[in-house]
């Protein structure tokens, strides 16, 4: 191991720090007690880059710390350094990593973590029995169990009893209930790594609530969140990674922002008044495209009309559950409609025009719709990046010469020229989604369908896909967006269309 | 939709029972049962679980339709027999060119017919009555199975539904990037290839994410594990193993008896 880089107490911070509790019960006498990181740096095996470098950073008890970076600066790497989740034979480390002066793999009792995907947190089917899962791998006593359980869930608020199923839960519910697991445990340190990041605003909000909610004072959280202005309340420091190594701004929230917020905004950080401008169309919109007639999946998703132009973007909002990924599929014409029709008007279809676009073959489908799903890898079908770009165009019988030009100039665009011959599982999600976006276009469709496309997207990429969107737009092609970002709809959307959930025990 | 819920009466006498003691009960009355091949035994034996079935609270409604797979392949298993079977002794009942029914045959057939049922009645019979979690408690407290393996099993289980939901979604997203097999076998065949393989690699992302939530929560850590949920192996739970061994021995003495035994075994 190498030591790189000083080790630099952040006097000014730690002297704003008033929360700043200590709990003799939790920490061993005469050890330092906190997160310290020491020039640590860690690279996963076989990769060629650091994830993580020349880290100092030094975190007090019950401080609440929102770490912050660019997209690829090694955030999720630091918590799971803290979490002792890096096995020492997962990758190579540089410098050190303490907590209360315990390597973390030895003093995994100390952490809780939560991480995004509430699907692969919950390891039970009862919920009360999730939130005893770590009570009993931590060998607590049986008797201790249940009042600890109960607590924790009384803590973030959980509205059910114990027994309720957990796949029966919303997004929001199943996080808080991974929450209360951790909490469960008394961890003296929470970290939490974009838990809202795959939930709407309302879900999003009662995991907030509850993580408010919860924390003892002396509690220490490190938080990962791309949308700062919603963590803010939560704490009192930030911290910033740059990318390629080291602690770029640390202090609190007014001061780092003051000072480094303009740099921040524009490497793709959500800093909070640094509004992104609108894109209105340019002109009225054109002819008509696509019309759903009481279009519906029974049960998940009801009747609906609704009718798009080409040169306008049009936004499907709804609460979770109210369908809009289906009406995304129906429009797409990738599920048959369980009620009503799709129609697609000739300017769209051509001679297929009185086919509904679900009984079209493959390739024409690609060439006159394209769709975006809200997970990159369902759409990814071959090992490079060239190819995946070229699968479209080459199905849709272009001659190689075209499909190269094709797939350079959409590399070039979407910023992916470098990753040409990456494998597109390897890729981050900024990069994942610009290219599935960018296979959508390969066929260079009239109309384009996207679920969800500035999910978890950092700033940068999020300003890309607007622009790109409303190029698209103003060149004459519709796109219809089903999503939950009120921003992205404010700066994009010409028309809003809203679902309301289908009611309640016919899902 | 892949179900994994139990559909009986939680409160019944039989459903009740420790889930271990119900699996090897289960087990236990299946293999007395393979030692015959005759239909009388088989037939028996299925007369006494369908007799028990209110003891285990499931209504026989409930269970047909659990058992519908079942119907199915005991279908299966008489046509084929009937068409293809070697053995033509016995009266000839329909004698229509290459199709010859005889007495022989049908009773063939039935007594395997008779034999699916009876052999996996009782496994249909536990998994209707069983939760897996307390089939998991059970077998870590009582069966003494590691915790690591059973727990694990328990989580994984946990995913299986969504296999369903996610080849959907990986079919349509190939349908949506021009890629389809149309009417040719061969690109059909690569499609779905290439479907499974899409499946899986997204399946051991998953589990993988699982398993690192798991490990964050300290499971398998070496810590001695307690148990939250209680499972108890009382003396009722034995009964019903003698019992179970006792009634398939009562079957397949009634079989002996009856001079219809015809050992698997000869």
């Amino acid at each position: 191991m190498r030591l790189t880089g000083g080790w630099i107490v952040r006097t000014t911070v730690n002297l704003m720090i008033s929360r700043a509790g200590w709990s003799p019960g939790r920490k061993g006498v005469g050890v330092v007690g906190g997160v310290l990181l020491r020039g640590f740096g860690w690279r996963h095996a076989g990769r060629r880059a650091w994830a993580l470098r020349g880290v100092d950073l030094r975190v007090e008890d019950g401080e609440r710390v929102l770490l912050l970076g660019p997209s690829g600066a090694g955030k999720s790497t630091l918590l799971s350094a803290l979490a002792g989740l890096l096995p020492e034979d997962s990758g190579e480390q540089e410098g050190t990593v303490e907590i209360d002066g315990l390597d973390p793999r030895k003093g995994r009792e100390r952490v809780g973590i939560v991480f995004q995907d509430p699907e692969t947190q919950l390891v039970m089917a009862r919920s009360g029995d999730d939130v005893a899962f770590g009570l009993e791998n931590r060998g607590v006593p049986t008797g201790e169990i249940w009042p600890r359980v109960d607590e924790a869930l009384r803590r973030v608020g959980f509205p059910y009893p114990r027994d309720r199923n957990t796949a029966a839960l919303s997004g929001g519910e199943q996080q808080r209930l991974a929450l209360a697991g951790a909490l469960a445990l008394r961890p003296g340190l929470l970290l939490l790594d974009e838990p809202t990041a795959n939930l709407d605003p309302a879900g999003a909000d009662l995991v907030r609530q509850a993580v408010a909610g919860a924390l003892d004072a002396d509690t220490t959280l490190i938080l990962v969140e791309h949308r700062v202005a919603e963590a803010l309340p939560l704490v009192d420091r930030v911290v910033v990674l740059e990318p390629g190594g080291g602690v770029r701004a640390d202090g609190p929230p007014e001061a780092v922002f003051a000072a480094h917020g303009a740099a921040l905004a524009a490497q793709g950080v959500w800093v909070p008044g640094h509004p992104i401008t609108p894109r209105p169309a340019t002109a009225a919109a054109g002819d008509l495209l696509i019309t759903a007639e009481r279009l519906g999946l029974p049960p998940r998703l009801g009747p609906t009309d609704l009718a798009v132009r080409a040169g306008e973007a049009l936004a499907v909002r709804g609460p979770n559950g109210a369908g809009k990924s289906t009406l995304a599929l129906l429009l797409g014409g990738l599920l048959r409609p369980g009620t009503g029709r799709v129609t697609a008007s000739a300017e769209l279809a051509g001679p297929d025009h009185r086919t509904p676009p679900h009984r079209w073959r493959a390739p024409a489908l690609a060439r006159r719709i394209g769709s975006v799903f809200q997970d990159p890898e369902h759409q990814f079908v071959t090992g490079t990046v060239f190819d995946e770009l070229a699968l479209g165009p080459r199905r849709t019988g272009q001659t190689e010469a075209a499909v190269k030009d094709t797939v350079a100039a959409l590399l070039e665009r979407l910023r992916l020229a470098r990753l040409a011959a990456a494998n597109p599982y390897t890729l981050s999600g900024g990069e994942a989604r610009r290219l599935s976006v960018a296979t959508a276009l390969a066929t260079a469709p009239r109309l384009l369908i996207c679920d969800e496309p500035t999910f978890g997207q950092d700033r940068r990429t999020w300003r890309e896909l607007v622009d790109l969107f409303a190029d698209l737009r103003d060149a004459g092609h519709g796109i219809v967006a089903v999503t939950h970002d009120a921003d992205f709809v404010a700066a994009l959307a010409d028309r809003t269309v809203t679902l309301q959930r289908a009611p309640a025990g016919s899902r | 939709m892949i179900s994994i819920e139990p559909v009986a009466a939680p409160g019944a006498p039989l459903a009740r029972r420790n889930p271990v003691a119900k699996v090897a009960a289960a087990l236990a009355f299946s293999f007395i049962l393979l030692a015959t091949l005759d239909p009388v035994a088989p037939a028996i034996a299925i007369a006494l679980e369908l007799a028990l079935l209110p003891l285990f609270g499931i209504r026989y409604r409930v269970l047909a339709r659990r058992a519908l797979p079942l119907l199915l392949s005991a279908a299966g298993i008489l046509v084929t027999l009937v068409l293809f079977a070697a053995d033509r002794s016995g009266r000839v009942l329909l004698d229509a060119g290459p199709v010859l029914v005889s007495t022989g045959v049908l009773l063939t057939a039935l007594g395997l017919v008779l034999r699916v049922f009876a052999v996996a009645l009782p496994g249909v019979i536990v998994f209707a009555t069983t939760d897996p979690t307390d089939l998991a408690d059970a077998l870590i407290q009582n069966a003494k199975a590691p915790a690591r393996f059973a727990i694990g099993a328990l989580a994984a289980f946990r995913l299986v539904p969504l296999l369903g939901q996610e080849w959907q979604m990986i079919s349509m997203a190939r349908r949506a990037r021009g890629v389809d097999a149309g009417r040719n076998p061969v690109a059909k065949l690569r499609l779905f290839t290439s479907t499974a393989f899409a499946l899986l690699v997204g399946a051991i992302r998953r589990g993988t994410r699982l398993a690192v939530a798991m490990d964050a929560r300290g499971f398998d850590a070496g810590t001695p594990r307690t148990v939250a949920r209680r499972q108890s192996f009382t003396r009722a739970d034995a009964l019903l193993i003698a019992g179970s061994v006792l009634l398939a021995g009562a079957a397949l003495t009634t079989s002996v008896l009856l001079g219809t035994f015809r050992p698997l075994l000869s």
